[in-house]
């Protein structure tokens, strides 16, 4: 027997790690002390973060409030924060130019928001779905204002559209598309000819309607939320569709994807935002009221599809070529496969930039304040024009961009939550 | 080669071969651009019998059996599965997968669903299986591969050998009349090998109709009925396994064998 041989008759069992290890004391070593130059950063960074401190609390927190202009915050004490254009013009920060009077419509969407977003970002809560789905017309009613049918009418077209696909394909014809085809005509027709009128009717008999508010008076947080969150939910699926056309074997249907993407993502999108607000006027037949509101929503939408489509791309190019061949190999047709294996794990995957689209977008809200519109930024320089809040800069930008920053944040925490909750292999 | 000895008595009298054609390819031949990869394949395959393809790498072998499910396109000849002839229509080329079975190397389970919800996927989404009955079978297909424990598990959370297990599984949840098995065992350790290779004798014994593409020699002997050699995207030979292992008459086929064996 040579004499390295060795048999273990006894296994070792396991034991707890020794105390300087974990716990408190373990973590502090580990994280904040591990070398003398992680101890020097600690405490660099210790005595920057104080620094920076030191100057910024008592400024923000002796802040004054209730002064009536910026002479007067100077009179009080010049070194300290003036809040009060914040105390005298929040209003117009959040609602911009809308009605006084009608202040609880743009609050009651926004609670509204809130509410519908729950069940789309929360699985359990998804049997809520439905109001998720009313939301979007109930928003452009409770905003705009008029009679509740003419939005209405849209639902009850849409409903209308899908039982007469659900009569047809129970009917003799057992061709989807046919049927697909003629219930879209149904809607079409439905729309041309009889909307219009029932909807007369239907405000005749049920006369439900709130006053109406242009688009020009839209403004603050609020048209900051409207083009933000329209342009969110609408660019998501064109994104997905542009990045699967991308993809496509069908070489028109790819070239017409390709150009569009390659041409919104070379174009700035103040361009667009211009073309929306000027050009397109001359395009249109005179007398065309093409609301403001609309045509910076379409740009934004199609501007943040375009990224959203490279994005989910990467993610699709992240799958093997595998899930592909077996979801095919089970039968599985090209729609099933994109919903049921592809695109979950596509979109899994591009989360991160998702999200970083959807954020991009958000603030990109802010440059319509270039085309006029009274975005928080706008409003800013509107409320500067006033003799009495003249030259007031920071308290302002603080306020509006603590604003985007709840948002954003927001956005940001829910995506690595998201991400926790679909890992699959731990 | 891991050599599999414990169902070396497995019951040959039970798995009869009947004279229903399965598969009939003839004249198939494949390009990849201007690469000849498959040329003049003829094969008929019965219903019940077991198939062992071998051959070197790039042969063509596993191309061979890609084509007969259309995950792959062969350009001239004829492919007829189950009566059905592949064609470009894609109503054919569905009907075929869903009949034909088919489990891979590298198992392509899907990632983001449980076990469970990976075999009842295409029975609820291709057959309109109602769920719960899509379940029952599940269960049963996973109590046959011998892991209904890990129904709720993730794939990620599984070992090679439990993963290409299911894989077997959510293929037999489609009932399929004809499985394909491509280098099934190629990525798994050798401890996972033996389980996996199991599971497929007992599909051996309940007779199915196999095409495996495989270097597992024992198996080959074990279970097919017939062994095919390809090389350069022909078919060298074919023979009954005792005598294409005993007395093989290609010179290319006694070269592989001595290199396949040797070791």
């Amino acid at each position: 027997m040579k004499n390295y041989a060795y048999v273990r008759e006894k296994s070792i069992p396991p034991s707890p790690p020794p105390l300087i290890e974990v716990g408190v004391i373990g973590w502090i070593r580990q994280n904040l002390f591990s070398s003398w130059f992680n101890s020097f950063l600690t405490l660099f960074s210790l005595y920057f973060i104080f620094i920076c401190l030191i100057d910024f609390i008592p400024w923000a927190w002796g802040g004054h409030w209730n002064a009536k202009s910026l002479r007067e915050c100077m009179d009080l004490d010049p070194n300290v924060a003036c809040f009060s254009v914040l105390a005298a013009r929040w209003e117009q920060l959040l609602f911009g130019l809308y009605p006084a009077d009608q202040y609880w419509r743009p609050t009651l969407t926004f609670v509204f928001l809130i509410l519908s977003i729950i069940p789309i970002l929360f699985p359990r809560f998804f049997r809520y779905f439905w109001f998720s789905v009313i939301y979007p017309g109930l928003a452009i009613w409770l905003l705009w204002g008029g009679s509740i049918w003419s939005i209405a009418i849209i639902y009850i077209g849409v409903i209308f559209g899908v039982a007469s696909f659900t009569v047809l394909s129970k009917g003799v014809i057992r061709s989807t598309s046919v049927n697909l085809t003629l219930s879209i005509v149904i809607t079409l027709l439905f729309f041309l000819f009889l909307s219009s009128t029932l909807t007369e009717f239907l405000s005749y008999l049920i006369p439900i309607s709130l006053p109406f508010v242009e688009s020009l008076r839209m403004g603050g947080f609020t048209l900051s939320l409207i083009v933000g969150i329209s342009g969110i939910v609408a660019s998501f699926p064109i994104g997905i569709l542009l990045a699967l056309g991308r993809q496509s074997n069908l070489p028109i249907i790819k070239m017409i994807c390709v150009g569009f993407i390659e041409f919104i993502r070379g174009v700035p999108l103040i361009t667009l935002l211009f073309v929306a607000s000027v050009l397109l006027n001359y395009f249109l037949p005179p007398g065309t009221n093409f609301d403001i509101v609309l045509r910076v929503v379409i740009m934004v939408t199609l501007f943040s599809a375009a990224y959203m489509a490279e994005v989910i791309r990467g993610g699709l190019a992240g799958l093997p070529l595998g899930q592909h061949e077996a979801s095919a190999s089970l039968g599985l047709t090209y729609w099933q496969s994109q919903r049921l294996i592809i695109m979950p794990q596509a979109l899994k995957i591009s989360i991160p930039g998702i999200v970083n689209t959807f954020i991009g977008l958000f603030k990109d809200t802010t440059l319509v304040s270039i085309i006029s519109l009274r975005d928080p930024i706008g409003l800013a320089s509107t409320i500067r024009a006033d003799t009495k809040w003249n030259g007031i800069y920071w308290e302002l930008y603080v306020a509006i961009g603590l604003m985007f920053f709840i948002v954003c944040f927001g956005m940001s925490q829910y995506s690595q939550y998201l991400e926790r909750k679909l890992q699959t292999d731990k | 080669m891991s050599e599999n000895n414990s169902a070396e008595k497995i019951d040959k009298a039970k798995m009869n071969i009947t004279d229903e054609v399965a598969i009939r390819i003839s004249e198939m031949n494949k390009w990849f651009g201007t690469f000849h990869v498959l040329r003049d394949i003829n094969l008929e395959v019965k219903r019940g019998e077991r198939i062992v393809v071998c051959g070197p790498s790039g042969s063509g072998k596993s191309t061979l059996i890609r084509c007969i499910n259309r995950l792959e396109e062969h350009q001239k000849g004829s492919i007829v599965v189950d009566g059905t002839e592949l064609t470009t229509d894609l109503k054919n080329i569905d009907k075929i997968r869903s009949e034909v079975g088919m489990v891979f190397q590298h198992f392509n389970l899907f990632p983001h669903l449980t076990t469970l919800e990976n075999c009842t996927l295409a029975p609820i989404w291709v057959r309109e299986t109602p769920e719960k009955e899509a379940k029952e079978i599940a269960m049963e297909m996973l109590e046959k591969v011998k892991i209904p424990e890990q129904a709720n598990k993730y794939p990620g959370q599984l070992s090679g050998g439990q993963q290409q297990r299911v894989a077997i599984a959510r293929s037999l949840c489609m009932k399929p009349r004809i499985m394909l098995f491509d280098e099934v065992t190629s990525a798994l350790d050798p401890e996972m090998i033996k389980e996996v290779l199991d599971t497929m004798i007992q599909l051996a014994e309940e007779g199915m109709t196999m095409i495996c593409v495989t270097h597992e020699m024992g198996f080959a002997r074990q279970v097919a009925d017939r062994v095919i050699f390809m090389d350069e995207g022909q078919i060298v030979e074919q023979n009954e396994p005792e005598s294409f292992f005993n007395n093989p008459q290609s010179e290319r086929t006694k070269l592989f064998l001595s290199q396949i064996l040797g070791h």
